[in-house]
């Protein structure tokens, strides 16, 4: 799950991980009366969307003056944010953030991720702040300066100054450094983050450090045990089937192909796409329907798939572990009948209970091609649609 | 021969709810020895005819257990691989799904020494054909023979092994390592049992998106395994920055794709399938004679 910045910055507070002062907005009276309580010469007005780049995209704007904070605002709202990380449609901007200027010296970036390979919490810094860290790691990887964190010891003192001195900060920023890290990863733990991003942390002319952006990525299996962060989703950012999806309790990623699917298990999931790929067709979507597949939850991911008016045909394809087959026949069957499926349907049932399933469908009188082997589903499909097209 | 269980293992249940019951059942009919469940307060019942244990080291006290499988929801799940290994069992095997990254990372740190060993967790479990089911993979799939499995997804690993079953090909033992981000045992684990196990001829495994594990892994096999192996990668058509179902299944930062790990195989001989209906067959052509 992602956050906004303002969201992000407000756990920063909290954590006293230090950030520049600043205030919500949603109106360009509201940005005017936050620039003016502000009271800086300079103040910045950000769109506030889930997606990076955003000055790139004009999203990011200075303003002298509580009146040209008022003007910016009134751009930047309602606007449609285009950036390299935003989806092609792009980002209706419906919130700024105005923020108090600083004085910059120098720009780096600092993270706290969870470094798969090593098994261990990682802290990432390196002085080439304000840019895109991928390409700093490509272009110059002796830059990005990586500790690693022993998760039943944390992160130590010794770590973070020895990480401010290759920084190359002086002993009393490093004493500014060392809360400030030690805050970010407080946080990072106690809120299960799975990244805790900044970029660019700023030191000022006047010496102090502060984290000019925030990123935060939250680890959603641990949104049990954090209501407070759960509370801060924003709907509007996401997709709306991956929502609804969510709600329902099904994995689902939009694509942009002809054919929907519905699978249970995410690597037959991803391997039916694969599938589909392979025999010349383009799947719709990613659909695990998990574990609990029943009867009234095939209905709901076949009211999911055919909201996408791109799904030409569609392709059902269970192997029966934990799931029952026959109970996914009743719901494909009550589903196509409910739901008045006109597409065709391909349906490959294996595992528990598969005989009784493919009896039922087979019995249904419902236009359903069966098919046996994951092959025979791929062809069965991408010729469905060819022969609708 | 086989790795991780046979017909010896003795099993007990962490988490005697539905599903765990349900599936110690079936295991039991598979003849699998289920000795007992743990259902802390329940100690001194019995549930579908199995023994039920306060603790862990009541349980193995009792029945002289070596191996335990894990049910327990989420929040209590670290918590009971923790109370498992304490306990100095062989092998537990965590089924649970959607574990938190921070308790996982803290309990296979915690790990390190013991001499248990983990598989999972969010995944299917173990089975030794005609020997041992642990967990909740469909048996009747299987068959006895020489050909190692072992996979991070859970549906997909039934489709591999029914493709080499259909083949004729039977299965020392089919093992799901587990879609999360921090597992136990991992596909170098499992390659290394495979291949000192004398009764597996040959390898296949199943790979997906995100991480490094399937790269790591292909380093292992051109090093260290004189056995052939077939693999297949899922995920090829995944867009990058999505997770597809399992908490590590991930294209992240231009890292974890498809390709790479397809390439990173290829260049240590193994034989990868590209289509993953051609898994069996894949492995059929790379290592004649496996049939019988």
């Amino acid at each position: 799950m992602n956050v906004h910045e303002y969201q992000a910055k407000g756990l920063f507070r909290e954590f006293g991980v230090a950030v520049p002062e600043g205030q919500l907005a949603t109106t360009p009276e509201e940005a005017e009366r936050a620039a003016k309580a502000l009271g800086t010469p300079v103040v910045v007005v950000k769109a506030q969307v889930h997606a990076g780049g955003r000055g790139k995209g004009g999203g990011v704007k200075l303003a002298k003056s509580a009146a040209e904070a008022k003007t910016v605002a009134s751009e930047i709202l309602g606007m449609t944010l285009h950036t390299p990380q935003t989806p092609p449609e792009g980002k209706l901007v419906r919130k700024v953030y105005v923020e108090a200027g600083s004085n910059i010296k120098d720009e780096l970036y600092l993270a706290i991720l969870f470094d798969r390979a090593a098994e261990k919490f990682a802290v990432v810094a390196s002085t080439e702040g304000g840019m895109e860290i991928e390409v700093v790691a490509e272009n110059t990887p002796d830059k990005i300066l990586t500790t690693l964190v022993e998760p039943n010891v944390g992160l130590r003192d010794y770590q973070i100054r020895d990480l401010g001195f290759q920084l190359g900060f002086d002993g009393d920023l490093v004493k500014k450094f060392v809360p400030f890290v030690r805050g970010l990863y407080n946080l990072y733990i106690e809120k299960d983050c799975s990244q805790v991003e900044i970029n660019p942390l700023v030191v000022t002319q006047e010496g102090d450090l502060f984290a000019l952006d925030g990123k935060l990525n939250f680890d959603d299996n641990a949104l049990y045990r954090n209501p407070e962060v759960a509370e801060l989703r924003d709907p509007e950012e996401e997709d709306e089937r991956e929502r609804a999806a969510n709600e329902i309790d099904l994995a689902y990623v939009g694509l942009d192909g002809s054919i929907g699917c519905m699978v249970n298990g995410a690597g037959l999931a991803m391997a039916t796409l694969d599938m589909i790929h392979y025999c010349g067709g383009t799947p719709a979507n990613f659909l695990d329907a998990g574990g609990g597949a029943d009867k009234e939850k095939v209905k709901e991911a076949f009211k999911l798939i055919l909201r996408d008016d791109n799904v030409k045909a569609i392709l059902v394809n269970i192997f029966g572990g934990i799931v029952r087959c026959d109970l996914i026949a009743e719901g494909v069957v009550a589903a196509a009948s409910d739901l008045g499926v006109t597409v065709p349907l391909v349906v490959r049932l294996q595992g528990t209970k598969s005989i009784e399933g493919r009896e039922i469908l087979a019995q249904s009188n419902l236009n359903i091609t069966p098919a046996e082997t994951l092959k025979e589903a791929g062809e069965a499909v991408v010729a469905a649609v060819k022969g609708a097209a | 021969m086989s790795i991780l269980c046979d017909k010896n293992t003795k099993l007990i249940i962490q988490g005697m709810g539905n599903m765990g019951t349900f599936h110690a059942g079936l295991s039991r009919d598979y003849g699998t020895q289920v000795v007992g469940g743990v259902h802390p307060g329940k100690g001194g019942t019995e549930k579908d005819g199995f023994p039920i244990f306060n603790t862990v080291a009541e349980a193995k006290a009792a029945t002289g257990a070596n191996a335990s499988v894990i049910f327990v929801p989420p929040p209590g799940a670290a918590d009971a691989i923790l109370e498992a290994a304490e306990n100095d069992l062989d092998l537990v095997v965590c089924i649970t799904e959607g574990i938190p990254v921070v308790d996982m990372a803290r309990a296979k740190a915690a790990l390190r020494g013991s001499r248990t060993r983990l598989l999972g967790p969010n995944c299917p479990g173990v089975v030794t054909p005609g020997q041992c089911r642990i967990g909740i993979m469909p048996a009747a799939i299987t068959r006895p023979g020489p050909v190692g499995v072992v996979s991070r997804s859970g549906t997909l690993t039934y489709e591999a092994v029914d493709q080499l079953s259909r083949l004729g090909i039977g299965q020392s033992s089919c093992v799901g390592i587990g879609g999360d981000p921090v597992i136990g045992t991992n596909f170098i684990d499992a390659l290394a049992l495979f291949q000192a196990d004398p009764d597996t001829k040959a390898v296949v495994m199943i790979g997906e998106i995100g991480g490094s594990a399937e790269e790591e892994a292909a380093e292992f096999v051109k090093s260290n395994m004189d056995k052939p192996v077939a693999a297949f990668i899922a995920g090829q058509n995944a867009p990058p920055g999505k997770r597809m179902g399992h908490a590590g299944a991930i294209i992240a930062g231009g890292k974890g794709k498809a390709s790479d790990k397809i390439a990173a195989l290829e260049a240590s001989g193994v034989a990868v399938s590209a289509s993953p209906a051609e898994i069996g067959e894949t492995l059929a052509k790379h290592a004649p004679g496996l049939a019988g």
